[in-house]
């Protein structure tokens, strides 16, 4: 790019100041038709992993498949089926979006809604930094805190309360981003009808923010889906189904068969490991799509549908 | 930025007619109890922030002297025998023997997550060009479905598939290909050397570039819709080609934030656990000698080790797990602050991702 030395970066002013410049213009395009075909070879090279990884998954998840593994516990010798983990799985996931998706929305409100700039970005940033604390370590402190400390044993509550933890963040940032979008004439239209800020809030802002705020949680849901670091010390696992026990039982869930069997020696642990991998990618991809069409229809009302 | 809509605060100016059962009182106080408890909520997660921090400070600080300087230095991992009577240094019980070294994972964090930057960043940024420049809306819609499920892949089943289809594939197609091609000249002899068994450094940070990929490009690809229509379009009236524009308008436009951008990667990238775990070898002691060498890094010897240290009587090397994770934790979150603080200075109007980007 040395054509484009010009002091002020305006390489074009000589281009087209005569004949010296067919060569230039030749090179200039050049330049730009390589520097498109890169990038659009990088863009290719996005689907590459996404296929790779799928069509791995699925493929030794198929091999072996049998529908029992919906319906049996794993035996203690890591054969068996996989319900326990997925009954252990979607309590895991049912309290944390309950818990974390009251604080969340309830945090997303207040930074949208109440807090002023400074003690807003404060509380922003603090969600933000949470969001960039290592899985493990959060594991980590919930073994020490909750398993140790407060004496719960491997325990669904402290499961619950590392995960949520974990997914808070991404809540309170959906939540906060859908209610931006609202157009602020709403809160003026209903602040001049004289509704209660609380009745406003409710049956106007909250409303066209509805379906930003659901894919909020359903990324809450394929998060907590898919972890695995803060769980292995916190839930622990089980052979068993998971008890109505908050504290002192350990609870079984998906990804621990994917961690733990792969390299056992058994091939009905290898079986089962490929099998929680694929029910996992299935999970995810079903709520990727969901919240594709949650957002579809939310930029139907949108305002800014046009943006480049 | 909220200041406009704060002014709901002044009282309603007229009454609705006939209004006699819900009185202005009952209004604030609704008002009130809105905003103390969505406030409270607000806080918990910066509470959770400063609980964890406070925990692992806790655990950590006894044990941070007896590791003392030579846990940055050396390369030895030793439990110690937790079979023989616990010795006392300084005035810590601790197993005999025990000593704890923990250099080889901090090179092996950098060096995996720097892999992994060689390899997301390029593509992250060519992605983000090409779809807000050139794809029509479905297909960039396309290649964004790609990039959420790219974050969306559980961390563990990236591991699987690193271990058992990435991992051999690279050793026998490509480890094998880069060795015996580069020169053996001091900067790429790195690269050189035997390309040991699919586990090791080059799988580790080729599955992490992959998984750090959709945070970079979908930062990346917001921060490219916030130039300025207009700048870029008397750019391209002056006669400038696509990649003049780029070069001159749109990079100098986003440069801060772009740096921002990665480093929020990179901060993904040094904190990830279980892929690396199951890729990597988790194998302590030494430094990567090359490229396809076994290592470990400090996230996946926290969740590879925590078992054994439970069952170290004494505690110490739950202490040093501690350290290890408030290093991590300095590490991680201090490329955090900083991405987060360079993309808000490019550009008020982006809504950051979180955690992996979705």
């Amino acid at each position: 790019m040395s054509d484009v030395s010009a002091p002020l970066g305006v390489p074009v002013a000589r281009a087209t100041s005569g004949l010296v410049a067919t060569g230039r213009m030749a090179r200039r395009r050049i330049v730009n038709t390589v520097l498109w075909g890169i990038a659009g070879l990088m863009t290719a090279l996005v689907a590459i992993p996404v296929a790779w990884v799928l069509i791995g998954v699925v493929r030794k998840g198929v091999a072996g498949w049998h529908w029992s593994v919906l319906a049996t516990t794993t035996t203690s010798a890591n054969g068996g089926g996989l319900a326990n983990a997925i009954v252990g799985t979607t309590v895991i996931v049912v309290g944390v979006v309950v818990i974390a998706g009251i604080v969340g929305v309830a945090g997303g409100i207040y930074l949208a809604e109440f807090s002023g700039a400074k003690e807003g970005s404060i509380v922003r940033g603090a969600s933000e930094v949470l969001a960039g604390v290592p899985s493990i370590v959060l594991g980590y402190v919930g073994y020490v805190a909750l398993v140790y400390h407060f004496h719960w044993g491997f325990s669904l509550l402290a499961a619950w309360i590392v995960l949520s933890v974990l997914c808070v963040p991404y809540i309170v940032k959906t939540t906060e981003v859908a209610l931006r979008n609202v157009p602020t004439a709403y809160r003026d239209g209903s602040e001049a009808l004289g509704m209660p800020t609380g009745y406003a809030l409710r049956r106007v802002v909250l409303r066209p923010a509805l379906p930003g705020i659901a894919t909020g949680l359903i990324v809450a849901v394929a998060i907590a889906l898919g972890e695995t670091a803060p769980l292995l010390y916190t839930a622990s696992w089980s052979d068993k189904f998971p008890t109505a026990q908050l504290t002192h039982a350990n609870v079984p869930f998906l990804t621990y068969p994917v961690w733990t069997f792969y390299n056992l020696p058994a091939a009905s642990a290898h079986r089962l490991a490929a099998e929680a991998a694929l029910i996992l990618i299935v999970m995810v991809v079903m709520l990727i799509i969901l919240s594709r069409i949650v957002v579809a229809r939310t930029q139907r009302h949108s305002e800014n549908s046009g943006v480049r | 930025m909220t200041d406009g809509r704060t002014s709901v605060t002044h009282p309603p100016v007229a009454k609705p007619p006939g209004d006699g059962a819900r009185p202005r009182t009952s209004r604030r106080d609704t008002q009130g109890l809105v905003r103390w408890t969505t406030r409270v909520a607000a806080v918990l997660p910066g509470l959770a922030l400063v609980a964890v921090i406070v925990v692992l400070a806790l655990e950590a600080v006894p044990v941070i002297p007896v590791n003392g300087l030579h846990f940055f230095t050396t390369n030895t991992w030793n439990p110690g025998n937790s079979y023989s009577q616990p010795v006392i240094s300084h005035g810590v019980q601790m197993p005999a023997g025990a000593s704890y070294g923990a250099l080889p994972l901090i090179t092996g964090t950098l060096e995996s997550s720097a892999i992994a930057m060689l390899i997301a960043v390029p593509v992250a940024l060519g992605t983000a060009l090409v779809v807000v420049d050139k794809l029509p809306k479905r297909l960039s819609s396309a290649v964004g479905m790609f990039l959420e499920m790219l974050a969306g892949i559980p961390s563990v089943v990236f591991g699987l598939w690193g271990a058992l289809t990435l991992g051999p594939f690279l050793v026998h197609h490509v480890s094998p290909f880069i060795a015996s091609h580069v020169p053996d000249v001091p900067p790429f002899r790195f690269l050189k050397g035997p390309v040991g068994s699919g586990e090791g450094l080059l799988p580790s940070g080729v599955v992490l570039g992959i998984m750090v990929l959709p945070i970079v490009a979908a930062t990346t690809r917001d921060l490219l819709r916030q130039v300025p229509r207009g700048t870029r379009e008397g750019a391209m009236a002056l006669g400038m080609t696509d990649a003049e524009v780029i070069r001159w308008v749109d990079l100098r436009w986003i440069r801060s934030g772009f740096v921002g951008a990665c480093i929020l990667g990179l901060g993904r990238a040094l904190g990830e656990t279980m892929a690396v775990a199951m890729v990597s070898g988790a194998v302590l002691g030494a430094n990567p000698a090359n490229l396809y060498a076994t290592m470990t890094t400090i996230a996946a010897t926290i969740v590879s080790q925590l078992d054994y240290a439970l069952s170290d009587a004494t505690g110490f090397a739950l202490g040093t797990l501690a350290e290890a994770g408030l290093l991590l934790m300095v590490i991680s979150l201090s490329a955090n602050v900083v991405a987060r603080f360079l993309v808000r200075r490019s550009s008020a109007g982006v809504a950051l991702p979180v955690g992996r980007g979705i």
